[in-house]
């Protein structure tokens, strides 16, 4: 099992954020990533778009299935990853790092207190795997 | 290594031979090649470039097929040997009624009268068909129970959406379409995508632990928000819905109404109506529980029919016929949802559908539910404990395993269906319903011979069996067919969705 | 019963294996309050020699051997043996949707290829695997716009076939949608005076026909430069798809590079598929690689298998109702795939070149029959566009001959266009094909001037 960085943040809807100072880079999990299978196809937003907490900003596919993905908290987006669009199978590659989906401009800080540590995804995921 | 393939032996049904490699048609083509005898021109040819601007004509299209008859009768013929279908044997999709399609309706259908005959016909040249249509409806009517019915929607999906507009138009008139249609989670993704397209909400319903509406949560969601319950009845497991009486009060009782989709019909067939149990509005497939041909994937045709109050909301025209037996079109309609398509729907699928309810009469259709109810049956009671049965009730006319029992193996539902193939057999429907885990949904219908049947059981005890002993071999199936299992995540990263020449 | 291959002996012998004693136990959970207590009111049932002969009767009451002048969206053109020929081999018309490609290959390929030749055709990069029909078709190309572009109006032609407009409105009536009719010159084709005042930066699409309604070919480079001035889509209809053999495709740049069509929808009809008073037939949508994810319907696409042969599958189906369910783009499951191998076959036979000269025989015959009825006194040759093969043709005084004379010259007549256009008093839209023989022409022409 691919260990979740300990510099990110988590959802339950396993989605990771990085913050590097205003801003934080969004994903999702290698957990996400594996539930999924072979990602053919990701939809993201415009730069500029603003989005809430929990709010979906965009859709990973793989081929019998949409997935959509949430927004961390709530922010602009500052940035997406155009890599990761041209080459869905990043997702599956790395997760965690080359295929970030997008930057965000974090509008109120303290929301990330309400996010998962690294051990507590950990955890998280170990029981809904169980279930 | 490619793994051995099986004994002819131990496969009964089918054995490995030749078929012909087959390019694409424009691959085919040479230039100066011709196909077709054209009719001779008995005016003066008229050149284009006269008639129209110069910017709004076309060169002849590069690339386009120059083949001969010959090229052309054989390209399509080689393709053919391709499919599985019906006529070679059972074809058990789930949900999908998967029967015999009779000759006899391809000759009718042909009929100079009806294949050549115009839409815009005046009524009086073409009576015809519009006896076909009256004659056709009064049919679904006994059949169905209701009371009403339009023949326009061209397919299941059409049907529903027509139906729930019609369900709207009907709350409208009485001042409040509402917000909501509920859907159980067992339905098929066709029914919240029609109420989508009327402008309702839609609210699942988690279905009770015997895969059926759990009543006392559906008394929970009903409100007077919602517009309907749209009811796949028998439901997706086969299984017929025993409180169908109590849903109906349920949602009659707050001014709701009930859509059944009839996707299941094959089941009732002069054993239940419908409309004698409170349905409001249904929808009927045409293309399965009356024989016509699925053709690769339609055409279909979706008749919607309807209790008396909502009549005046089908859609435009109907069939009328008067007291003299002279049949007419009715467009004055004015609480009409509209036109769902042009025209009057899929006629040939129509006549089609008659010719299937004549040949059979009452006693015929009767025989054919429970031919393809006691076909199931056979089945289930044949592969129970070999195969997974995660709601264990008495089903109708399919029925719906899992590869839970396989899954120790590691092997799954899908490798199971692709391995029945190296069998013989078309795979049954797979991942359907949504609510069992690995669903490998099976119906028969009435159009198979026991032989067929047990030869069908013994494909499905081998592969079990494989799945025991020999996983890799049902893993990496099929072996036997032209391809071997197809990259889908390559279509679906890289598109390609056309020919195109390739660079010189 | 002949399509039920069971002996009674083995129906219990199966019964048996059950711990059964009558099939009747198989329904028995269904509450008995539920069941039918009597069998089906319906005829008893016909034999094989019985059934022709209904049928037989049946469709003599409909009008045969005639030459009819009915166009209007479905057209009588010619269509050889070799089309019903294939469409016949069980394995093609019997078979299930390709779900499962291994054993479905055949079908598969055939919808590649269609959908190649519908691009090639129209002009466009994708084309879907076909819809019900040209008025569906057209109708969720409208649904496709209002998704690419985020707005929700829609402007339609009244040249567009009426039919087509009113699946229209019964499918949009519920989407926050207004629908707004465009009008029509003298001429027969879109007024771009009234086009211009009517866009706004809410219109997802501009919908036209062409050949419209009446017949003519419309301005189509005019008319999408003035939607695209206003960021909205040029959806254009094809009814008579025919007309793709000679006319300049929609989907087609102008000779400076601007686009023209952003999404053609149509109705493949003419293309090999009998008129069967309407249905079964064939929608298309066919559109720019960059909306492909917001097509509606089935897709077949080219990969390999694991031995690294070509094959095909139904790919890209996330956008569709059995997987995304309510927020699908369509709610359409079925294509006519069956219509679309007609179609194919038909292509494959005319070819480059008879398809081309059968569309130059269209306009010919329209040609001709227009310059005849030119020669009436009491006839107006309506709108003066360029047309394919159908015309408009307005009589100024009471018609000399009853429908009756008419019929009993084996002859049917053209659509009354007061049905559709309550302004169009007396005046009537007539098709001629590559079938319409001359004689017939000259026949009616003759019925025209001399009664």
């Amino acid at each position: 099992m691919t260990k979740n960085p300990e510099d990110c943040m988590y959802t339950k809807e396993h989605e990771w954020i990085r913050v590097n100072g205003k801003t934080g880079t969004v994903g999702i999990t290698h957990y996400a990533q594996k539930q999924l299978g072979d990602i053919v196809f990701v939809e993201l937003p415009k730069v500029g778009d603003h989005f809430d907490t929990n709010e979906s900003f965009g859709t990973v596919e793989s081929v019998k299935a949409v997935s959509e993905i949430y927004c961390p908290v709530a922010g602009d987006v500052t940035e997406i990853n155009e890599a990761v669009v041209n080459s869905p199978e990043l997702l599956n590659s790395d997760p965690h790092g080359d295929a970030w989906l997008i930057e965000i401009k974090i509008q109120n800080p303290p929301d990330l207190e309400e996010l998962m540590s690294a051990e507590a995804y950990d955890e998280y995921i170990h029981d809904e795997a169980a279930e | 290594m490619t793994p051995p393939l099986m004994s002819d032996e131990k496969i009964r049904k089918a054995r490995t031979h030749v078929n012909q490699n087959e390019a694409l048609i424009f691959e085919r083509s040479m230039p100066g090649k011709r196909g077709v005898a054209l009719p001779q021109c008995d005016v003066p040819e008229v050149p284009p470039e006269s008639v129209f601007d110069q910017k709004a004509l076309r060169a002849a299209i590069d690339d386009f097929p120059e083949v001969s008859e010959v090229d052309v009768v054989r390209h399509f013929t080689r393709l053919s040997t391709w499919n599985y279908a019906i006529d070679l044997g059972m074809y058990p999709l789930g949900s999908c009624t998967m029967k015999y399609n009779p000759k006899i309706n391809e000759v009718v259908a042909r009929y100079e009268g009806f294949a050549q005959s115009h839409p815009y016909l005046p009524e009086v040249l073409c009576q015809g068909n519009l006896k076909i249509q009256h004659m056709l409806g009064e049919c679904l009517k006994e059949i169905t129970g209701m009371d009403a019915l339009s023949l326009q929607p061209a397919a299941g999906a059409q049907g529903e959406l027509t139906g729930i507009l019609i369900i709207r138009a009907y709350l409208q008139s009485r001042g409040n379409p509402r917000k909501k249609i509920l859907i159980p989670d067992s339905a098929h993704g066709t029914n919240p995508s029609s109420a989508a397209i009327a402008g309702y909400q839609v609210e699942n319903i988690k279905s009770g632990e015997q895969g059926c509406v759990d009543v006392s949560a559906l008394r929970d969601a009903v409100t007077e928000d919602v517009a309907a319950l749209m009811l796949t009845n028998p439901n997706t497991l086969g299984v017929y819905e025993r409180d169908l009486l109590a849903i109906v009060d349920i949602l009659h009782s707050k001014g709701g109404l009930v859509y059944m989709d009839g996707a299941n019909m094959n089941a009732l067939l002069g054993v239940a109506r419908p409309g004698d149990n409170g349905v409001d509005v249904m929808h009927l497939n045409l293309h399965k529980t009356f024989s016509t041909p699925h053709g690769g994937g339609g055409p279909g045709a979706g008749p919607v029919a309807v209790k008396s109050h909502l009549e005046p909301f089908l859609p435009h025209p109907t069939v009328e016929m008067d007291a003299s037996g002279t049949y007419s079109y009715n467009f004055k309609r004015p609480l009409s949802v509209g036109r769902v398509r042009s025209f009057y729907g899929n006629f040939g699928m129509l006549v089609r559908a008659l010719a299937y309810i004549l040949t059979n009469g009452p006693g015929g259709l009767k025989q054919t539910s429970e031919d393809a109810v006691l076909n199931a049956n056979y089945i289930r009671s044949q592969l129970k404990g070999i195969y997974d049965l995660p709601f264990d009730q008495p089903s109708l006319h399919e029925v719906v395993f899992s590869d839970h029992l396989q899954n120790k193996y590691g092997v799954t539902t899908m490798e199971i269906a692709k391995r029945l193939m190296d069998y013989g057999f078309h795979p049954p429907t797979v991942y359907f319903p949504l609510i069992v885990h690995g669903a490998l949904m099976i119906e028969p219908t009435e159009s198979e011979s026991l032989e067929e049947l047990d030869l069908f059981v013994e494909a499905m005890k081998a592969i079990a069996e494989e799945s025991a002993t020999n996983p890799d071999l049902v893993k990496k199936a099929p072996h036997n067919t032209r391809v071997h299992k197809l990259d889908e995540v390559a279509a679906a990263r890289n598109p390609v969705l056309r020919w195109k020449p390739k660079k010189t | 019963m002949r399509y039920l291959p069971k002996s009674d002996s083995e129906r219990k012998h199966m019964l048996q294996t059950m711990g059964l004693e009558s099939t009747d136990q198989l329904f028995s959970h269904i509450p008995a309050a539920i069941r039918l207590k009597r069998p089906l009111q319906l005829p008893a049932p016909y034999s094989e020699p019985a059934l022709l002969e209904f049928f037989k009767t049946c469709a003599a009451e409909n009008a045969t051997g005639m030459v009819s002048f009915l166009g209007a969206g479905m057209y009588r053109h010619f269509i050889p043996i070799v089309v019903d020929h294939l469409i016949s081999r069980t394995e093609f018309y019997s078979a299930y949707t390709p779900y499962q490609p291994e054993v479905s290959q055949g079908t598969l390929q055939a919808i590649f290829e269609f959908q190649s030749l519908m691009c090639q055709l129209t002009g466009m990069d994708v084309a879907n695997a076909s819809m019900y029909d040209g008025a569906t078709a057209m109708t969720e190309s409208a649904l496709m716009a209002q998704r690419i572009t985020s707005r929700t109006d829609l402007l339609v032609a009244e040249t567009v076939h009426p039919e087509y407009r009113e699946v229209l409105l019964t499918y949009t009536r519920h989407l926050n949608t207004r629908v707004r009719n465009v009008a029509f010159t003298e001429s027969g084709q879109v007024d771009l005076d009234d086009l211009k005042k009517r866009l706004s930066d809410k219109i997802a699409a501009v919908i036209i026909q062409s050949p419209n309604f009446f017949g003519n070919v419309e301005q189509l480079e005019e008319i999408a430069r003035l939607a695209h001035e206003r960021g909205a889509l040029l959806v254009v209809a094809v009814a008579e798809s025919l007309s793709l053999g000679l006319l300049r495709p929609p989907g087609q740049p102008t000779g400076d590079g601007q686009p023209v069509a952003d999404i053609v929808a149509g109705e493949g009809q003419s293309l090999g598929i009998p008129i069967s008073y309407g249905g079964p037939v064939l929608g298309f949508i066919a559109t720019r690689d960059k909306h492909v994810r917001q097509m509606p319907g089935r897709l077949v696409g080219q990969t390999v298998d694991t031995g690294g042969q070509r094959g095909f599958v139904l790919t890209l189906a996330t956008r569709e109702q059995h997987i995304r369910r309510e927020k699908a783009t369509s709610n359409i499951c079925t294509n006519q795939a069956l219509c679309a191998l007609m179609c194919t076959i038909y292509l494959s036979l005319l070819g480059k070149e008879g398809l081309r000269e059968i569309a130059i025989q269209n306009v010919s015959k329209s040609q001709y029959a227009i310059s005849r009825f030119k020669t009436i006194e009491s006839i107006e040759v309506l709108f003066n566009g360029p047309r394919f093969n159908e015309f408009v043709i307005r009589s100024k005084e009471r018609r000399k001959f009853s429908d009756r004379k008419l019929w009993k010259q084996k002859l049917v007549g053209g659509v009354s266009l007061k049905r559709f256009y309550p302004r169009l008093k007396n005046a009537e839209l007539l098709c001629v094909t590559e079938l319409t023989p001359k004689v017939s022409i000259d026949t009616l022409v003759d019925l025209y001037q001399n009664g």
